[in-house]
C-alpha cells in the first residue's frame, strides 16, 4: 500500500476538504454554508470538530491505525451526529463519504498496475473504521439513555416531596 | 425503526445520495421524533390556573384538540399584543435579515437546524404577522413573505419557540437590538391562549401558586427542609446554626430558587448561605411563601410571571424588612432586575439596600430594592469582613459558566469572578466568545429542562460543553460552577455526554468551603471531600490565565 499511501498523503489537503465538505453537505442546505465556516473553534464547533476530528483519522489511516484514537476521534464527531436529525445509518455515513472524496482525486491513479490491491487495501481499513462507527454510535446512544435514566431518578427523589409535606409524626 | 426510513429498492439499487433534498423554509411541517420534544401541559395544571382548553393531548399526536375557533383566538391574541407592547410591533418590523444572528443561537450550532436561527425563528411568527396584520402581507400574501396560519404551522411554532431557551445570546449580535427571547415570549403566550403549552411549566406553576414554590413545598416542609440543612452543617462544621423563618421584622428577607434547599448540587450552596450568614451574623428571614425565587411564569406569559412574582414584595410588607436578598437564580434576575419594578413595584414600603456589615449602599438596587448575593458577598470579600482559606478548594480546578440571565440580563460579570478569585486558587476562564455577554446558554433554560426532551438539549448544550471539553482538556478543570438553579440541575447531564470527569457546582459552595468560621472543626468540604490543603495543591500542568 506504500505507493498509494504516498499519493493519499499528496492530496492530502484536497482529499480531506472534499470528505469536509460531503459530510457538511448532508445538513440542511441553509445551515451547510454556516459550517463550513470552521476559523472559530468555539463559534462552529460542530464544523470545527469534524474538520479537526477527520484529519486525524485520515492519518491514521495512511499510518498505524491505534485504535484508541481512533476511538477517540469517531467519538467526537459521533456523539454530535447521534443527537441530532439523523438516523443511524446517516449518523454514521460519512466514514463512507472518504471513498469518494479520495476517487475523486486518484481516480487515474488506479489504472497504474497493482494500484487496485492497494486501493481495496485501503477500502478496507475505511470499512474497518466503519464498523468502528457503528460501536460508537451505540455507545452514544446507550449513553443518552442511561443518563435519561439517572435524571428520571433525580426525579423520583422529587417524589419524596410527599414526604417532606407530611407531618413530622407521619414521617417518624 | 420507522417504517418510512426504509429505503425503497430503486433507492437501494441506485447508491447513495448523502445530500439532503432543499427545503423551503414555507414549509411548517415538523415531526415530533421523541427525545426532541417536551410532554404536553396536563389538564390538571391548567385547570389550577385557570388557564384555557385543559385537555389530554400530546404534540406526537395527529389531533391537538384545538378549540374550534383556535385560529380567531391566536389572531386576536396577535393583535392585541401588538396594540399593548410596542416593542413587539417593533420587533415584528425592523428585522432587515441582515443575519448577524444566524449563527449565534446555541441550538442552530447544536443542530444544524436553519430554523433554529433566531432570524428564521422569529420568521415563523412574522410571516403570519405580514400576512394579517400589514396591508403588504394581505394583498401580496406569499409574495409579501406571508403564511396563513395553519395547524402545520401552529405546530411549527410549538417545535420552534419551545426550542428557545430565552438566553438572549442572539440579541448581543442584532445591531437593532432585538430581545428574540420576546419574541419567543409572544410566542408562548399566543400558545397558551388555546392551551398549547408544556407539562414542565404549567405544573410548577401551579404549584408555585398554590405553595410558593415550584416543587410545592408546604411550610412545615419547608421549615424542615432548612432544619435538616442546618443538622447537616452541625455534622459537617460542630457549629450549631439558626436560620430564622417567617420572622416579623428581620431587616432582610433572603429568596432563593426552591432546587437550593432540596436538590443537588444546589444545596452546597445553600449550606454556603447559611454558613455565611451565620459567620457576619446578619439579621434575615426566610419566607414559607415567599420559598421560591425563580418564576417559570416568564416562559408562560407575562400575567402568569406578574402572578407568580407578587409573593416577593407581598411577603416583604408582611414581615416588614428593610429589604431584599436574593440567592443563586438564572431567570429570577431577569424578572427581579427588568420587570418587577414595574410590574408589581414600586416598593416605596422598603428602604435602599445598605450592607448592614459593611454600610455599602447597593445603589443599582435603589428601585427594585433587591441585591444578588454576589454583589453581597463580594462587598463583603472586598471589604475584608470575613477570613478565607482558599486552599480548602484545591481539590477543585475550577471554571465559571455565565449564566445567561444574571450576565446578560443584569450585567453581573465581575461579581462572580471576583468571589472566585478570593475563595479558590485554581480558577481557569473558558475561552473569550464564550462568557460573559457572549456565554453559550446550557440548553435547558425557560421549561426545556426535562429528561423526556435530553436530546434536544444536548445539541443545545454543545456549543457550552465544548468550550468545558476546552478547560477541562488543558487545565484538568474538574469543576463547572454556575448561578442559576437550572444551569445546576441540567449541566451534569451535559457534562456526563460530552465532558464526563467536570462536576458542577454553585459560587457559594466555594464560599462556603473557603470560610473560616469561629469555633469550627470542619476537615471536608460540603461534599464530604477532605481537605487537600496547599502543600499537595500544587496546580499540575498549563498556565493560569486568572
Amino acid at each position: 500500500m506504500i505507493r498509494l499511501k504516498e499519493r493519499l498523503a499528496a492530496h492530502k489537503s484536497n482529499i480531506l476538504k472534499k470528505w469536509f465538505d460531503l459530510i457538511v453537505d448532508t445538513y440542511p442546505y441553509d445551515s451547510s454554508k454556516y459550517l463550513k465556516n470552521v476559523k472559530n473553534r468555539f463559534g462552529n464547533p460542530v464544523g470545527s470538530t469534524i474538520s479537526m476530528e477527520i484529519e486525524k483519522l485520515y492519518d491514521e489511516l495512511l499510518g498505524d491505525m491505534d485504535s484508541g484514537k481512533i476511538f477517540t476521534s469517531l467519538d467526537s464527531i459521533i456523539k454530535i451526529r447521534s443527537v441530532q436529525e439523523f438516523t443511524a445509518s446517516e449518523a454514521v455515513a460519512f466514514v463512507f463519504m472518504l471513498k469518494s472524496a479520495a476517487l475523486e482525486q486518484l481516480r487515474g491513479d488506479l489504472k497504474e498496475e497493482g494500484m487496485l490491491a492497494d486501493w481495496l487495501a485501503f477500502e478496507s481499513r475505511i470499512d474497518k473504521l466503519a464498523l468502528q462507527a457503528f460501536d460508537s454510535y451505540a455507545d452514544s446512544r446507550e449513553r443518552i439513555f442511561d443518563i435519561r435514566v439517572r435524571e428520571i431518578r433525580r426525579k423520583a427523589e422529587l417524589v419524596m416531596m410527599d414526604r417532606i409535606n407530611m407531618p413530622r409524626r407521619a414521617k417518624e | 425503526m420507522a417504517k418510512d426510513k426504509i429505503a425503497k429498492p430503486e433507492e437501494l439499487a441506485d447508491g447513495i445520495n448523502y445530500t439532503p433534498p432543499k427545503k423551503d423554509w414555507f414549509d411548517p411541517k415538523v415531526e415530533f421524533v421523541r427525545g426532541r420534544y417536551n410532554y404536553a401541559s396536563t389538564p390538571s395544571g391548567l385547570e389550577y390556573l385557570g388557564l384555557p382548553n385543559p385537555r389530554k393531548w400530546q404534540p406526537d399526536q395527529e389531533d391537538w384538540k384545538l378549540p374550534k375557533d383556535w385560529q380567531k383566538i391566536v389572531l386576536k391574541g396577535f393583535k392585541e399584543r401588538l396594540a399593548k407592547f410596542r416593542s413587539f410591533k417593533i420587533f415584528m418590523d425592523i428585522c432587515v435579515r441582515c443575519g448577524a444572528c444566524a449563527d449565534k443561537c446555541h441550538f442552530f450550532l447544536g443542530s444544524g437546524d436553519p430554523k433554529n436561527m433566531p432570524v428564521l425563528r422569529a420568521e415563523l411568527l412574522r410571516s403570519v404577522y405580514r400576512n394579517d396584520f400589514t396591508a403588504f402581507g394581505r394583498v401580496l400574501g406569499k409574495l409579501a413573505g406571508g403564511r396563513e396560519l395553519t395547524v402545520d404551522v401552529l405546530k411549527e411554532w410549538f417545535y420552534y419557540f419551545y426550542q428557545c431557551t430565552e438566553c438572549r445570546r442572539c440579541s448581543v449580535f442584532c445591531p437593532y437590538g432585538i430581545d428574540t427571547a420576546e419574541i419567543t415570549m409572544m410566542a408562548r403566550e399566543l400558545l397558551s391562549l388555546i392551551g398549547c403549552t408544556i407539562d414542565w411549566i404549567t405544573t410548577p406553576l401551579a404549584n408555585c401558586y398554590r405553595t410558593g414554590n415550584h416543587l410545592g413545598i408546604q411550610p412545615h416542609g419547608f421549615k424542615d427542609s432548612i432544619e435538616f440543612a442546618l443538622d447537616d452543617l452541625y455534622d459537617l462544621t460542630g457549629l450549631k446554626i439558626e436560620a430564622p423563618i417567617n420572622k416579623k421584622g428581620a431587616e432582610i428577607l433572603f429568596i432563593v430558587p426552591s432546587a437550593d434547599y432540596f436538590a443537588n448540587p444546589h444545596y452546597f450552596g445553600f449550606l454556603g448561605y447559611l454558613a455565611l450568614f451565620h459567620e457576619i451574623g446578619l439579621d434575615y428571614t426566610f419566607s414559607t411563601y415567599a420559598s421560591e425565587g425563580g418564576n417559570f411564569g416568564l416562559f408562560h406569559s407575562h400575567d402568569m410571571a406578574k402572578r407568580l412574582n407578587a409573593k416577593m414584595y407581598a411577603e416583604a410588607k408582611r414581615l416588614k424588612v428593610k429589604w431584599l436578598l436574593g440567592g443563586e437564580c438564572g431567570h429570577m434576575w431577569r424578572v427581579v432586575h427588568q420587570y418587577m419594578d414595574t410590574m408589581n413595584g414600586p416598593a416605596d414600603f422598603l428602604e435602599e439596600p445598605i450592607s448592614p456589615i459593611t454600610g455599602t449602599k447597593f445603589e443599582n438596587a435603589k428601585s427594585t430594592k433587591m441585591v444578588h448575593i454576589c454583589e453581597f458577598t463580594s462587598d463583603l470579600i472586598y471589604h475584608n469582613k470575613i477570613k478565607l482559606d482558599p486552599n480548602r478548594n484545591n481539590h477543585w480546578r475550577v471554571t465559571f459558566h455565565d449564566s445567561c440571565n444574571p450576565a446578560r440580563g443584569m450585567g453581573l460579570l465581575e461579581e462572580p469572578r471576583y468571589i472566585l478569585r478570593s475563595v479558590c486558587n485554581n480558577f481557569y476562564e473558558m475561552p473569550e466568545d464564550t462568557i460573559r455577554e457572549k456565554t453559550f446558554c446550557c440548553g435547558s433554560g425557560a421549561g426545556l429542562g426535562t429528561d423526556e426532551n435530553l436530546e434536544m438539549r444536548l445539541r443545545g448544550g454543545f456549543p457550552r460543553a465544548n468550550a468545558v471539553k476546552y478547560v477541562h482538556d488543558k487545565h484538568d478543570v474538574n469543576l463547572l460552577t454556575c448561578i442559576c438553579a437550572i444551569d445546576k440541575a441540567t449541566l451534569p447531564a451535559l457534562m456526563d455526554y460530552w465532558v464526563p470527569g467536570v462536576e458542577v457546582g454553585a459560587i457559594h459552595e466555594l464560599v462556603g468551603n473557603a470560610l473560616v468560621m469561629e469555633g469550627e472543626k470542619r476537615d471536608t468540604d460540603f461534599r464530604g471531600n477532605r481537605f487537600i490543603g496547599p502543600p499537595e495543591a500544587q496546580p499540575k500542568e498549563g498556565k493560569e490565565n486568572v
